[in-house]
C-alpha cells in the first residue's frame, strides 16, 4: 500500500499542479509585472535618498580622502612623467618643471570634478547619458554623492 | 609594542620560496589572506546559488542581491554593453568587500590596506580600458583627451592635462582605496590603545576609558560601512572607466 501510494499522489498532484498552473500563471506573471513596475518606481526614487542619509556618518573623512587622493595623484603622474622625460631626453630640470606644473593643474581639475564644481567635459557627457536612456546623469550624482 | 598602529600591516612569510628567476615569490600572510578572501567569496557565492529555489532562502538572495547590484550599476553606468565587463567588475567587487570586510575581524590581516595590492587591482581596470578602448575604436579612442568647444591654441595644453589626468585615475583609485582602509585601521587601534593606556591610571582612568571606548564602538561600525563603501566606490568607478573605453566621444 505504502508501495503503491506514491506514484499515485504525486501523480495526481501533478494533474493538478498543472491545471491549476495554466490558470494560475498568467495570474501571477500579472502580478510580477506590477510587482517590478512599482519596484522600478522605487528604485528611481532611491538613489536621490541615499545620499542623505550617508551625510550623517563620517562623509567629511571620506570627502577629504576622496579629494586629497584626486589631486595628489594629479600631481604624481605629473611629476613621473617630468621626471621619464628629463632622464630619457636629458631636458634636465624643464621636463620636471613643465610636468610638475601641468600636473597640478590636472590635480586641480581631478578634485573639481570629484566634488562636482566642474562638469564632465562636453564629449563625454551626453555620450553617457545616451546609450542607458538618461541613466548617465544618475550616475555623475551618485559618483558626487558618495566618496 | 602591543600598541603599535602599524604593527598589523607587517607582512610576514609563511612559506619561503625565494629566488624564483630573481623574485621572491614567498607565501605570506597577505597571500594566505587573499586565498581565504577568494575561498569565502567563492564559497558563498558557491552555496548560495546551489540550492536555486524558486523562493529564495537567505543565503541565496544575499547572493542575488549582489548579482543585481553589480548588474544594475554596471546597466547605468555603461549601458547594457557594458555587461560583456560583468565578470571583471563583479569580481573585483567581491574581491575587495569581502577582503574589507575580513579586515574587520580582530587579528585579521587586511589585504587591501597595502597600496601594492590596491595599485594591481586598478592597474588591471585601466589597462583594461586602454587595451578596450584601442581595440574597438583605434584611435578614435584618443578622442577622449580633446574636450569639444575648446579654441585651437589651447589644444595642446588642455590634451596635456586631459592625459595627465587620465593617468591618475589608477592611483587616485588605488590610493583612495587603500588609505580609507589604512587610516581606519590605525584610528581603531589608536582609540583602542586609548582605553587599555588610560585603564591603567586607577579608578578614575577607567572612567576616563569609557570615552575612547564609546569611540571605539562608533568607528567599528563607521569601518564596516566605509568596507562596503570602498568596494561599492571602487567597482563603480570601475565602471564609469569602462564607460569611456566603450563610448569615447565620437
Amino acid at each position: 500500500m505504502a508501495a503503491s501510494k506514491p506514484p499515485g499522489t504525486p501523480d495526481g498532484k501533478d494533474g493538478n499542479g498543472h491545471a491549476a498552473n495554466s490558470s494560475h500563471d498568467a495570474g501571477l506573471e500579472q502580478r510580477r509585472r506590477a510587482l517590478d513596475e512599482a519596484l522600478a518606481e522605487r528604485r528611481v526614487a532611491d538613489p536621490a535618498a541615499e545620499p542623505e542619509r550617508q551625510k550623517g556618518a563620517g562623509s567629511g573623512f571620506g570627502k577629504a580622502l576622496k579629494l586629497s587622493s584626486e589631486f595628489v595623484a594629479g600631481i604624481l603622474v605629473g611629476a613621473g612623467l617630468g621626471y621619464l622625460l628629463d632622464t630619457f631626453a636629458g631636458t634636465s630640470p624643464w621636463g620636471m618643471i613643465v610636468f610638475l606644473m601641468l600636473g597640478f593643474a590636472a590635480g586641480i581639475l581631478n578634485m573639481l570634478r570629484a566634488a562636482g564644481v566642474v562638469a564632465e567635459p562636453a564629449g563625454r557627457a551626453p555620450d553617457r547619458k545616451a546609450p542607458p536612456g538618461g541613466a548617465g546623469s544618475d550616475e555623475t550624482e551618485d559618483r558626487d554623492g558618495r566618496h | 609594542m602591543a600598541q603599535d598602529p602599524i604593527k598589523q600591516f607587517e607582512i610576514n612569510t609563511i612559506v619561503p620560496i625565494e629566488n624564483v628567476a630573481g623574485l621572491d615569490l614567498s607565501f605570506t600572510n597577505s597571500s594566505l589572506f587573499m586565498v581565504a578572501t577568494v575561498a569565502t567569496a567563492s564559497a558563498f557565492l558557491y552555496f548560495g546559488s546551489a540550492n536555486r529555489g524558486l523562493v529564495p532562502g537567505r543565503l541565496q538572495s544575499m547572493t542575488e542581491m549582489s548579482y543585481e547590484f553589480v548588474a544594475s550599476m554596471l546597466r547605468d553606468a555603461a549601458g547594457s554593453e557594458g555587461m560583456r565587463f560583468f565578470p571583471l567588475v563583479f569580481s573585483l567587487f567581491m574581491f575587495v568587500l569581502f577582503a574589507n570586510l575580513f579586515g574587520m575581524f580582530p587579528y585579521f590581516f587586511t589585504v587591501t590596506s597595502h597600496i601594492v595590492v590596491t595599485f594591481a587591482l586598478a592597474m588591471l581596470v585601466i589597462g583594461t580600458v586602454i587595451v578596450y578602448g584601442f581595440w574597438k575604436h583605434g584611435l578614435k579612442f584618443l578622442g577622449l583627451f580633446v574636450p569639444e568647444g575648446v579654441p585651437g591654441y589651447l589644444v595642446p595644453l588642455v590634451v596635456a592635462i586631459e592625459v595627465i589626468s587620465f593617468l591618475s585615475r589608477p592611483i587616485s583609485l588605488s590610493v583612495r582605496l587603500f588609505a580609507n582602509m589604512l587610516a581606519g585601521h590605525i584610528t581603531l587601534k589608536v582609540f583602542a590603545g586609548f582605553v587599555v593606556s588610560l585603564s591603567a591610571f586607577g579608578a578614575v582612568g577607567v572612567l576616563g576609558a569609557v570615552l575612547p571606548m564609546i569611540m571605539v564602538v562608533a568607528i567599528t561600525a563607521l569601518e564596516f560601512l566605509v568596507s562596503f563603501l570602498q568596494a561599492y566606490v571602487f567597482a563603480i568607478l570601475t565602471c564609469i572607466y569602462l564607460n569611456d573605453a566603450l563610448h569615447p566621444s565620437h
